[in-house]
């Protein structure tokens, strides 16, 4: 049997009759979109007249998971949404299912969840850039930011035990509290990070061929990027003033606010996401150093008391009431307690709002898990930003958007 | 709030409210859905502020306690001037579930509704592209229905093989 077309009407679509274009698959696998997704794209000459994106390739039923597990086991699902930053991730996850228990987490655990996501998002903004950097022929800024990506890792593998995916939140605070060594990591990498940060300005800011390519390339409207529902540096690039941090303060960005500031582009390009991204850590930078030299003391858990929180290991196994809290929520027919109710929770990552709409039946295990995924909203837009570009330019727009295939499959 | 006051002049009697921790929202009946849904949406959008998309998801209701309706679509609007946020969630009923699109008052919600229609066979009437998203076109269930095992084996039974000899 020849191999017929897994979706027949993607041809009509594409519009792919008149004679002079032909069509093209970039994709599956292809590297320049670094995960599995499939472009369709529909060219005359090398220009791109339409552009069809087809996804689906990693689609492993995360939320139907999340029906099944709890909530601290979906949080190893949850990791593996974004998994260039996975612990803001988990924080957004965690903000929503305590958001619906009704739980104010303790300060320390504020801090050193801002902390860690916010190394998450520096992370995640490094690969990007890197990885653009790389797709149009930088290698140079790619190896910079890998390198300062690779003391974010020591930084998470010192603090969970996990370099990649570190499954470190619980609902009601952290697996463990971090000892000190995490803080001297997490100085060390304040102090090293602006020299990185400055080498790749360097490297790109004014380079003659980085730019070429990217500017007023991708060009994605104020008012395309609020009708497509785009969020998070995509938007703020065109010009949509919006950042969950400042305005729906949660854990510690209340308390930072004056330390850092919102970076907002106009232009809605390539290279505006690129600088937005750039201008991002800088202030990701300045939150880590004002709330790793103002950490709270204290617990990272919130009371034993309360019922909600796993007891750490020298309760468990020296008091009956932290054994009897232990088997509490870890038996599958106990587990928490959840008001017949829904709520929705949302934080912002590094790729955009990352939200949670949770419904629960009273068990301890989610009714329903939406994820309000940036990345498939955003790869949403590309046909619109790619059409009568080159085809050269695909490989700038996928690394300037981050696609990252497994938070848009799910 | 002010867009309540906007909604009860103009759908007086279409529609109730709910309240929890901080989401406010606004629920549509299955039989009201299929005509005041879309006005609805749209006088929220023009008239209320309400001009950004944040989310759109489906729900299925089966066996959830004290439910009445199967489907649920959710609807999570912004309003990008002040921040503050509305949920509108419209119910529909097997058989033949139905909502009408949200595509001409957001390009957004294209995908989101492409994706409600794979994992749980709403249709959207009025959308510009209703394919399947996620799942192959060949795909013959809706997995995030709740009536659709978590294990098992089938489906992919019907997916066309390829051998070396073939292809």
């Amino acid at each position: 049997m020849p191999l017929q077309t897994a979706t027949p009407a993607l041809d009509d679509v594409a519009g792919a009759d008149a004679e002079f274009l032909y069509t093209l698959n970039f994709g599956p696998q292809h590297p320049a979109t670094h995960t599995t997704l499939r472009l369709i794209l529909t060219l005359d000459g090398e220009t791109i007249v339409k552009a069809v994106p087809d996804i689906g390739y990693l689609h492993s039923g995360f939320e139907k998971l999340g029906e099944d597990l709890d909530f601290n086991q979906y949080v190893t699902i949850v990791d593996r949404m974004n998994y260039i930053s996975p612990f803001a991730n988990e924080c957004a996850w965690f903000t929503t299912v305590e958001k619906l228990l009704g739980i104010e987490i303790t300060p320390r655990c504020k801090y050193l969840r801002t902390i860690l996501a916010e190394l998450a998002r520096i992370s995640d903004h490094l690969l990007c850039v890197g990885a653009a950097a790389l797709d149009l022929g930088a290698l140079t800024g790619f190896l910079y930011a890998f390198n300062a990506r690779e003391k974010i890792y020591n930084v998470m593998e010192s603090a969970s035990g996990q370099r990649y995916h570190p499954s470190f939140a619980r609902v009601g605070g952290l697996m463990a509290d971090i000892s000190d060594d995490v803080v001297v990591l997490i100085r060390d990498f304040v102090k090293t990070f602006p020299k990185v940060h400055a080498d790749i300005v360097r490297l790109l800011n004014r380079n003659r061929i980085f730019i070429d390519r990217t500017k007023g390339i991708g060009v994605l409207s104020k008012e395309d990027a609020i009708s497509g529902s785009a969020s998070g540096p995509v938007a703020r690039a065109s010009g949509v003033v919006r950042d969950l941090r400042k305005d729906e303060p949660y854990l510690a960005y209340g308390e930072l606010a004056s330390s850092f500031k919102i970076v907002c582009g106009k232009g809605g390009d390539c290279y505006n996401r690129y600088l937005v991204r750039m201008g991002e850590m800088l202030e990701s930078w300045k939150i880590i150093h004002a709330a790793v030299e103002n950490l709270p003391t204290g617990p990272v858990n919130v009371d034993l008391n309360d019922k909600l929180t796993i007891p750490d290991k020298n309760a468990t196994y020296r008091s009956i009431e932290g054994l009897i809290q232990h088997f509490e929520l870890f038996m599958w027919n106990r587990r928490w307690e959840t008001p017949v109710e829904e709520v929705y929770g949302a934080n912002e990552t590094a790729n955009g709002e990352l939200g949670f709409y949770l419904v629960a039946d009273g068990s301890g295990t989610a009714f329903r898990a939406r994820t309000r995924p940036p990345s498939f909203i955003h790869f949403a837009l590309f046909p619109l930003m790619m059409e009568g570009h080159q085809i050269s330019d695909v490989p700038a727009v996928l690394g300037s958007l981050n696609i990252i295939a497994a938070e848009l499959d799910r | 709030m002010p867009y309540l006051d906007t909604l009860n002049a103009k759908f007086a009697g279409a529609f109730t409210t709910s309240a929890f921790r901080d989401n406010t929202r606004v629920l549509v009946s299955a039989e009201k859905a299929s005509t005041v849904l879309f006005p609805l949406l749209k006088c929220l959008k023009e008239e209320c502020g309400f001009d950004f998309l944040t989310e759109l998801g489906g729900i299925d209701y089966l066996n959830y306690p004290n439910a009445t309706d199967r489907f649920c679509v959710v609807y999570g609007l912004t309003n990008l001037a002040t921040g503050e946020r509305v949920w509108v969630k419209a119910f529909v009923n097997d058989p033949d579930p139905e909502l009408p699109s949200a595509v001409e008052l957001w390009k957004g919600a294209d995908w989101m509704e492409r994706e409600v229609y794979d994992m749980y066979g709403i249709r959207f009437a009025g959308h510009p592209d209703p394919r399947r998203i996620l799942m192959p076109s060949e795909y013959t269930g809706h997995p995030l229905r709740k009536d659709y095992p978590l294990r098992g084996y089938g489906e992919r039974h019907n997916f066309p093989t390829v051998t070396r000899a073939d292809s």
